[in-house]
């Protein structure tokens, strides 16, 4: 039933001064690139991308940056959230080597598709993209993988000074890999789409979400593919028709909005 | 799956017959925040809001679905004449093949329900419409009215080609846990499989009182839900919550569960079955 189960918030971590961990109880299967839709009573219900699994707790990780998720963000332990889902596809992690890159708050979704990799014996490389080196998180998680992991920074603070881009297209020219898997800002996974040539790619696609059923069509792209059900991850040869992709978004009434 | 034209083509190639477009209004709406949709025991409560990107935005969705020749109802949703016309007639512009006056809404303030409940409002809005424009106009009613036998004659005298009935049936859930509603505004319309006898009636009470065509909408999820509307007095059918139900190839579903059944019962047209159940 679609229907918020409300559950109790059983820990709650800081990973840095703007991006919060929630976890809660959820039995249910979740793969990483899947979504819940979370109820913060009295305030919205939004989509957030699972960022821990385990098989009885769920986790969400989060930067406040709007209404809905400063309120998320003041929430303590203890306190009462609705929960549906999971939803959508997945990523499906799978290839001999794969490149996982991350912008920004995408890092939170790549970093649950890494420890599935990693668990499946996939060898990794990752790549996390942030605009300087505080809105960093989930480095040590990768790190404890034993996973190679490279940094890029906007103003150069941590790592690799530029984009994640720039970063990537280094990559591809020093290793082979079979499969791009990405989340993060969408004009940053359209370069990425351009560079990966013959190399096969997944990419996580952000849209404003009301139902999360299918229903609605508030977050559809292309030809009537819906982000809340045929999404949020989009295969390669399914983005290249989509003529939305790293072009336009819908605000809430639906009018067109360009990246 | 009714707000731009990639969906809605999509539908129609699903094996819908025509597409009514998501209720445009005069200017954007956002909508209500969430939750705006749940699925409860026998239906999906939502209250939505009339989000829409307003009517000049709204023009590319339509010429993009023309031409993809599907054809389109406008619906539309104004608070007096003035906004309906001038809705309708841009519309129109836009290419429409009909227009469905969106008299029903029963959670918006202003709008929908409250305008659909007024026989005087009715009567003026559905000829002012008709007069400014060529194409069929079809006046979607609510269920949770008291006259809306009085309401469909007004939309037949004032011109209507059509009615549609039924829109939501206004209701709330409440979340025993938190002990609040849980739509964010509080009271939506309920939808799907509850809804159908509800639909049904309206149907049947409004094809004993009018001649015009009659669209039955309310919870139909297969093919027997259809015919039990054609039977009541409807002429076509409307379907969306069948969608999340079955998936979107609901409309090829239902088509070949009508098909089916007709051949089971020896009947050739549709036209053979439509009002059979009237007194």
């Amino acid at each position: 039933m679609n229907y918020p189960k409300i559950t109790r918030i059983v820990r709650i971590t800081k990973e840095n001064p703007e991006v919060k961990t929630i976890y809660f109880e959820n039995d249910e299967k979740a793969k990483p690139g899947q979504f819940f839709m979370i109820w913060i009573p009295g305030n919205d219900e939004i989509p957030m991308s699972v960022s821990f699994i385990d098989k009885k707790i769920k986790g969400i990780t989060f930067k406040k940056v709007g209404d809905a998720t400063k309120s998320l963000f003041n929430l303590k332990e203890g306190q009462k959230i609705g929960i549906r889902g999971p939803f959508g596809n997945g990523f499906k992690i799978k290839g001999k080597k794969i490149l996982f890159i991350a912008g920004g708050t995408g890092i939170a979704t790549i970093t649950a598709a890494v420890e599935e990799a990693i668990r499946n014996n996939i060898s990794s490389t990752v790549i996390f993209g942030v605009k300087t080196k505080n809105e960093l998180f989930f480095e040590e998680r990768i790190k404890k993988l034993g996973t190679e992991i490279l940094i890029s920074t906007d103003d150069g603070s941590k790592g690799y000074k530029g984009y994640a881009t720039d970063l990537a297209k280094q990559t591809l020219k020093e290793q082979k890999f079979d499969q791009i898997i990405t989340c993060g800002p969408e004009i940053m996974m359209k370069k990425l789409f351009d560079l990966s040539k013959n190399i096969s790619l997944q990419a996580s696609l952000e849209r404003f979400m009301k139902c999360g059923m299918g229903l609605c069509g508030q977050c559809t792209v292309g030809n009537g593919l819906r982000v809340c059900v045929e999404g949020p991850v989009f295969d390669k040869n399914v983005l290249k028709d989509i003529e939305d992709f790293g072009k336009f978004k819908r605000d809430a009434s639906g009018r067109k909005v360009k990246f | 799956m009714d707000e731009d034209a990639g969906s809605m083509s999509r539908v129609f190639n699903s094996g819908a017959g025509a597409i009514v477009t998501k209720s445009i209004g005069i200017k954007p709406r956002e909508g209500y925040s969430n939750p705006t949709v749940v699925e409860l025991g026998h239906g999906i409560l939502n209250a939505m809001g009339l989000p829409n990107p307003g009517i000049d935005e709204f023009e590319d969705e339509i010429k993009n679905l023309k031409k993809a020749k599907v054809p389109v109802i406008g619906s539309i949703f104004g608070s007096n004449s003035y906004e309906f016309v001038k809705l309708a007639e841009k519309m129109q512009s836009y290419g429409t093949d009909a227009i469905e006056l969106n008299m029903s809404c029963p959670h918006a303030k202003g709008y929908g329900q409250e305008i659909g409940s007024d026989p005087k409002l009715v009567k003026e809005i559905t000829s002012n419409v008709k007069n400014s424009t060529k194409i069929p106009i079809f006046v979607k009613l609510s269920p949770n009215i008291m006259n809306l036998i009085e309401i469909a004659k007004e939309a037949e005298k004032a011109g209507a080609d059509g009615i549609v009935a039924i829109n939501t049936v206004k209701a709330m859930k409440i979340d025993l846990d938190l002990k609040m509603p849980v739509l964010s505004n509080k009271i939506g319309g309920y939808s799907g499989k509850a809804i159908k006898p509800i639909g049904i009636r309206c149907v049947y009470e409004i094809a004993n009182n009018v001649k015009i065509p009659i669209i039955g909408v309310g919870g139909i999820t297969t093919g027997e839900d259809a015919i039990e509307y054609f039977m009541a007095g409807a002429s076509a059918v409307q379907i969306g919550s069948a969608v999340y139900y079955r998936g979107i190839d609901a409309f090829k579903q239902i088509l070949n569960e009508i098909e089916t059944w007709m051949k089971n019962h020896r009947y050739k047209e549709l036209s053979e079955i439509i009002g059979v159940a009237k007194k």
